[in-house]
């Protein structure tokens, strides 16, 4: 039996979901479509059956394509997810609005049960509801009182899905002539809701007393200080700061353990097992490949637990109160500041966290611009190029020019994001209307069961569905770098000549594992495509970083490294640096030159060079369309301002 | 004295007369922005736009551009 879950945003519907169904969740899409699904299993008389998390609306008619999941599944009986009965969550404390959906869910004739949650609030806030008249309001739908948030409800919920009260279809109507409108019919939905809000207004004269119609007191007065017209900015940019200190600095130790576990791993296995294909297979692609997806968890976990937190506490819905109108010409939503924040210390958390924004058109933005705010994983790039190219002088004697260009790289980010979100608003079409209509809710303390169900949630998504493209990838890019037509020869060419012989056994493992790069298919399609980027001012060595890096952006020092048969620990960092420095082309002149190494640079500030960013915004945009356009159109920008930074230099 | 909401000043308590007709009326009506009910304007995003409104204990926040369709009387 399917069993639905419905009601308003902010009614505690997903703490009665977490109540009702623990940690047997699964997440997955609604069929065809790009809305997150929710769904658990309960137990019924030993029977299990499927609870459905639907998105939280105020209405049966959508305001969002999210939203149209809804008005789709219960309106069309023949739907695969139509459900069988329904759990119906309303905030107990505000019964006027919350009925007016409930009404006409009630009025399709879907067993239901009415859940009103956060009873100790109405309580508290002097409300008082006759729950017996309020069942002769909705006749044969039991009534349960609920406080989910500290677990109370289970056992009343399971019971009355289980009564014989609600098993038959329900012929009662709350409105006599409920036919449901078009969906794109404004003026009858307008009129519907009318009279829906006219009977329940009437029928709760007498059914809920009011003491002191007032909000929460003690809300109001944080508001004061939080939506303030300076305040409100600081406090916000101080929160943030927070967040990513706290990502940067506690997300850098797991993600180093990661690191040289899956690398001892590697070692271990490629000791293990008999040497030859199977082994190389294993020990240098599947398992660097699945480090490659577990490395990011920890920056994933630690950016929902901040979210999950502001969302919970109710302060997520002031910042996109104050930011709303400054992201708004821009073809943004409030809600697009903290995706694209995120996108500071990463992409993939931060257009995971896109899907508070309702309007399709808006996330699409959001997703499509967030990978020009600069990443951690440029940083390593970044100043590897800076340390190189940008003299370590200062500017009026105090500023550090090395830092001035590393702010101006994330200052281009930043502008070209909000630029490139200017274009995609006048180029994507939409018929649907952003706007904004948003409940600022009272502000609460966050439930730690919910925080973690949610990053539990996220993390869980991102490995299944991503890691699969990011393994697939990193696996081709193993083939590609070593294999080569002619690898075999050249190596053995190699070891033949005298500098080889005369060389330290480490000396000629690294000239080894050069040899081995420039000749496979990575060296020889950055041999080839060196007359493309040769007016960038880029070699074949560089070639080969940049189709490495495409794994992940810190890969460029990685392979420069490589290529240049130097150490690559980062405290002989200098020695690749000097090796970089003393490189020079067929005619003499050095590779890396300020009007190179600038260009290289603005190169991977526009660049779509994360392969891991790619299968996040293929999940999250159910097509391969969008990551595509995207890894096109920012390569196609990258090139171009790299090929004008290059020209204007030198 | 009539006016549309966007034109209210912060901390008045003002009844709805109408809802004008657009694309979003039917949204407003079901968020219980409907002729008769009593809402307060509470206070203003920095740029004074978007702002916030209370009603029946709740608070909505709604850009200018959104309540310029809601009709209101002191």
């Amino acid at each position: 039996m399917k069993i639905a879950l419905l009601g308003n945003p902010n009614t505690g519907k997903s703490s009665v979901f977490n109540l009702l169904t623990g940690l047997r969740q699964q997440v997955g899409n609604f069929a065809g479509v790009t809305v997150e699904k929710r769904s658990g299993s309960i137990q019924l008389d030993q029977v299990q059956h499927e609870l459905i998390d639907f998105p939280g609306t105020y209405s049966i008619y959508p305001r969002s394509k999210e939203e149209s999941v809804v008005f789709d599944v219960l309106s069309d009986p023949s739907h695969s997810q139509h459900p069988d009965q329904i759990v119906f969550v309303v905030d107990a404390s505000n019964l006027q609005r919350n009925l007016l959906f409930f009404s006409q869910v009630y009025d399709l004739g879907i067993p239901c049960i009415l859940v009103l949650n956060m009873w100790d609030l109405a309580q508290r806030k002097g409300i008082v509801i006759a729950t017996e008249e309020l069942g002769n309001m909705f006749p044969g739908v039991p009534i349960i009182q609920s406080n989910a948030r500290i677990g109370l409800g289970k056992d009343r919920v399971l019971k009355a899905l289980t009564s014989e009260r609600i098993v038959e279809r329900n012929p009662a109507k709350f409105l006599e002539s409920a036919e449901l409108c078009a969906i794109d019919d404004v003026q009858c939905q307008k009129l519907e809701a009318e009279q829906r809000l006219r009977k329940i207004k009437d029928a709760l004269k007498h059914i809920v007393q009011t003491k002191a119609p007032e909000g929460d007191s003690v809300s109001r007065k944080i508001d004061r200080v939080l939506v303030h017209p300076f305040l409100g900015y600081v406090i916000f940019a101080f929160v943030l700061l927070t967040i990513f200190q706290f990502i940067f600095t506690f997300a850098n130790a797991p993600m180093n353990w990661i690191d040289s576990m899956f690398s001892h791993f590697s070692t271990w296995s490629s000791e293990t097992i008999q040497p030859g294909l199977v082994n190389d297979l294993i020990s240098q692609g599947i398992i660097p490949g699945i480090g490659g997806v577990v490395v990011f968890v920890p920056q994933i976990a630690m950016l929902f637990f901040f979210i999950s937190i502001l969302e919970e506490s109710g302060y997520l819905s002031r910042v996109v109160f104050i930011m709303d109108r400054l992201m708004r010409p821009f073809g943004l939503n409030g809600k697009s500041v903290v995706p694209l924040m995120s996108s500071v210390a990463c992409a993939i958390p931060g257009i995971m966290a896109t899907r508070t924004i309702s309007n399709w058109k808006e996330r699409l933005i959001t997703i499509l611009v967030a990978p020009f705010m600069s990443c951690s994983a440029r940083i390593p790039v970044y100043t590897l190029l800076i340390s190189l190219v940008i003299p370590k002088t200062f500017v009026f004697g105090i500023i550090n020019l090395q830092g001035i260009v590393l702010f101006g790289l994330y200052s281009l980010g930043i502008v070209f994001a909000l630029l490139v979100s200017l274009l995609l608003k006048l180029m994507i079409k939409q018929k649907e209307k952003g706007f904004l209509l948003l409940e600022l809710p009272d502000y609460k303390n966050p439930r730690w069961g919910n925080v973690l169900i949610n990053v539990l949630e996220k993390v869980k998504i991102f490995i299944l569905d991503a890691g699969k493209i990011i393994l697939a990838i990193s696996i081709i890019l193993w083939f590609l770098a070593s294999f080569g037509p002619n690898m075999k020869e050249s190596m053995h060419g190699l070891s033949k000549t005298r500098v080889y012989q005369s060389m330290t056994k480490k000396e000629q493992t690294k000239a080894m594992d050069a040899c081995k790069l420039s000749n496979s298919y990575i060296g020889i399609l950055g041999k080839g495509m060196e007359p493309v980027i040769a007016p960038l001012g880029y070699d074949w060595k560089i070639g080969i970083s940049l189709i490495t890096s495409f794994a992940a952006r810190e890969v460029f020092v990685g392979s420069l490294a490589t290529i240049y048969a130097v150490q690559d620990d980062s405290e002989e960092q200098s020695l690749l640096i000097d090796r970089m420095r003393n490189e020079v082309k067929a005619d003499g002149t050095p590779v890396f030159t300020l009007a190179s190494g600038v260009s290289l640079m603005v190169f991977y500030v526009f660049a779509m060079q994360c392969m891991a960013t790619m299968a996040v915004v293929k999940r999250e945009t159910n097509s391969w369309k969008w990551p595509v356009i995207q890894l096109v159109f920012m390569g196609l920008l990258a090139y171009f301002s790299a090929w004008f930074c290059f020209v204007l230099l030198s | 004295m009539l006016n549309t909401l966007d034109h209210i000043e912060l901390q008045r308590v003002v009844e709805i007369v109408s809802v004008d007709n657009s694309p979003i009326s039917s949204k407003l009506t079901e968020m219980g922005l409907v002729a008769g009910q009593l809402i307060t304007t509470l206070f203003k995003a920095p740029f004074g736009d978007p702002i916030a409104i209370e009603l029946n204990g709740t608070i909505l926040s709604l850009r200018l551009e959104e309540a310029q369709f809601i009709e209101v009387k002191a």
